[in-house]
């Protein structure tokens, strides 16, 4: 800036989306929950839930006469990990995953384990098969195994989508009608129309800011759930851009609803709260919504955001083009344009 | 519209209404082209409701506005181009630098200054890479009338321009105006400041409850008043002073206007058209009561002299 080059005009909605643009990147708050957030916690929930069968089961062995046998044979075995416990401390260990089961010498061996945990069925499972064999049990035959991994059937596969969803929902609605009530405070809103500005290219150059957030947005996650993860994008990447394009739109529109009247920070942090809970809970971010009962799908199946990550794992995991999302598409399109009529009509500008 | 009799602003007869209060209450002004003129009143007077009404923010209840030769509702974008706004109240965004705060700002104009010779206007060069929330008071007031100014205004509505400034900061300002006035610019003012309306404005219309109270050029409205000298007097000893018979014998005095006691009848206020014959004779009356003047101070008389004369109250709480 500090060049004496004249300062030639530019078109105001150039100005305005290069302006808002600006403000977006100097606050790092903003930087730290579009970008960083986002990956954290892919990261930390892609470490925690990885796939069973890519840990070994641990075991522990109670002492007493035998144990040292039983640990023995257990320790030449790959699919085992054997763990030591203190004595006594069996609850604790099966209790916070330290052990999935843990054994107790004797004859027969006493299996204590948690049924309730799928993880220690399986390594109760796999540790009975073990001593079994080791103690002279013939199997039968021996089945041939043909392993099927079906692509993204794992948890962090269709987490992403789903964290995806949250984010182009969140972005939107703060960086949209956070920002316009932030201005409707400091009366810059009443300011800008004092001038001769367009008032839709005032709201155009929102959108269109948010857009280049979304398409940085995007990069930054796919890309961090590929080098990381490996996580498999079925579907063509236009696809992709198109469905979170809309879905942006759709959320901006709400944003925008949200702020149209609103005169408080903490009155549209609340509407806002308020609108976006149900469907952190409900519209399968985290699990998946057919969780809940039947009675609630319709107004689930309803709701912008499960119709969102339902489109973006469609496209990620199951390689569907645009027209086999129609329903979800649809959903969002409808969303959007209500919204965006509704907030343009009671819209205030002080 | 190019007829350079027709007046920049005039308005007759607005009328605005919150709820059972009268903001603005039946009021006629007209702001003649390269003028300065000033809307003077206390805080709550309707100053605000008045200018955002002639800016086109505001819908009157009643009453015609043109500006410019214009009626707001023609053609609002074309009459905004010509216009230079500034609000009491607004902050810019903190993380814009001044110098994209006011390409923001010059880019809704079709035509207008020139962004870096608005920077030297404001005396902003300096600063041009600062982000607004560093800034001053002064220098954040400056670039608000600097956003107002990029368009190359011909009216230029300033809303409260130098409340809770420091003198240093206004007296800038002040000349930020003075040089705007000086290439032909007309301004409509609002302040209740009275030494700012004195230094700034042609003219002045002093409201006081949605009404205009009077208007004219500052010296006339002092002159208006009858009396362009104050004297201002304590005397020692309250019960002496406080008699009725002191009151009346000063009102009886060649060239007093009025005599006016504060409450407690520890300071008295004089107005005079003649010095040199009432002070003498102040002196001589005071003697012959047997009260003691304590003080004695004489000054001429203000824009505030002239709205306590007609309101009958003070301009500033304060």
């Amino acid at each position: 800036m500090t060049d004496a080059r004249p300062v030639e005009p530019r078109h105001p909605f150039v100005e305005m989306t290069i302006t808002r643009l600006l403000i977006l990147v100097r606050e790092p708050e903003m930087i730290f929950w579009v970008f960083i957030f986002p990956l954290l916690m892919a990261l930390a929930l892609g470490i925690a839930f990885r796939s069973p069968s890519e840990t070994p089961v641990a075991v522990a062995v109670e002492p007493g006469p035998g144990a040292a046998a039983l640990v023995e044979v257990l320790s030449a075995q790959e699919s085992v990990e054997v763990v030591s416990i203190d004595a006594g401390a069996t609850g604790a260990a099966l209790r916070d995953g330290l052990a999935h089961v843990v054994v107790a010498p004797g004859d027969p061996p006493t299996y204590r384990y948690d049924p309730t945990r799928p993880e220690s069925r399986l390594a109760r499972q796999t540790v009975d098969d073990l001593l079994q064999r080791a103690a002279g049990r013939k199997d039968v035959w021996a089945g041939r195994n043909e392993t099927v991994i079906a692509p993204g059937s794992r948890y962090i596969d269709w987490l992403i989508p789903g964290l995806l969803g949250m984010n182009i929902m969140g972005t939107g609605m703060w960086g949209i009608g956070f920002t316009l009530v932030v201005q409707r405070t400091r009366k810059l809103l009443k300011r800008l129309i004092a001038t001769p500005m367009r008032r839709h290219q005032y709201l155009a150059a929102f959108v269109t800011a948010r857009l280049v957030l979304l398409a940085l947005e995007l990069v930054a996650l796919i890309g961090f759930a590929r080098l990381m993860f490996d996580v498999p994008i079925e579907g063509s990447l236009v696809s992709l851009a198109a469905v979170s394009l809309l879905g942006a739109m759709t959320f901006g529109g709400i944003g925008l609803l949200t702020a149209s009247r609103a005169q408080t920070i903490e009155g549209v942090s609340g509407i806002m709260n308020v609108v976006m809970a149900p469907m952190w809970i409900c519209s399968g971010v985290f699990f998946a919504s057919s969780n809940f009962p039947d009675a609630m799908q319709p107004f689930i199946q309803a709701l912008p955001l499960t119709a969102l990550n339902d489109a973006l794992r469609g496209v990620m995991l199951d390689g569907n083009g645009l027209l086999a999302n129609g329903p979800e598409l649809l959903v969002l399109a409808a969303w959007g344009a209500g919204s965006f009529g509704v907030a343009l009509r009671i819209f205030r500008w002080r | 519209m190019a007829d350079p009799a027709e007046p920049a602003l005039s308005c007759a007869g607005v009328i605005k209404r919150y709820g059972d209060v009268l903001a603005v209450d039946g009021l006629d002004l007209e702001v003649r082209r390269g003028e300065c003129f000033g809307l003077l009143g206390p805080n709550g007077a309707g100053k605000t409701t008045t200018i955002e009404i002639l800016e086109g923010l505001l819908a009157p209840d009643a009453g015609r506005v043109r500006i410019l030769g214009r009626a707001w509702g023609e053609n609002d974008d074309a009459l905004r181009a010509r216009l230079g706004i500034h609000l009491q109240e607004t902050q810019m965004d903190e993380k814009l630098s001044v110098l994209e705060t006011l390409r923001l700002f010059r880019s809704f104009y079709p035509r207008g200054r020139s962004v870096d010779g608005v920077l030297g206007l404001l005396e902003l060069d300096g600063k041009r890479a600062s982000w607004v929330g560093k800034l001053s008071g002064g220098q954040r007031q400056r670039l608000a009338v600097g956003c107002a100014l990029v368009g190359d205004p011909d009216l230029l509505f300033l809303d409260e321009p130098t409340t809770g400034l420091d003198p240093q900061s206004r007296r800038q300002l002040w000349a930020l105006l003075q040089r705007y006035r000086a290439e032909g610019g007309t301004i409509l003012l609002t302040t209740h400041y009275m030494d700012e309306a004195h230094v700034l404005c042609d003219r002045v219309a002093i409201v006081d409850r949605g009404r205009i109270v009077t208007q004219g050029s500052p010296d006339e409205l002092i002159l208006s008043i009858g009396a362009p000298h104050i004297v201002e007097l304590a005397f020692a000893g309250r019960e002496a002073a406080g008699s009725d018979h002191l009151q009346e014998r000063i009102a009886a005095l060649p060239d007093v206007d009025t005599v006016r006691a504060d409450v407690s009848s520890e300071s008295w206020t004089v107005t005079a058209t003649a010095l040199h014959r009432t002070l003498p004779a102040l002196v001589r009356v005071a003697a012959e009561a047997g009260v003691e003047i304590e003080t004695l101070a004489t000054r001429t008389a203000t824009l505030e002299d002239v709205f306590v004369a007609l309101t009958g109250h003070q301009l500033r709480d304060d």
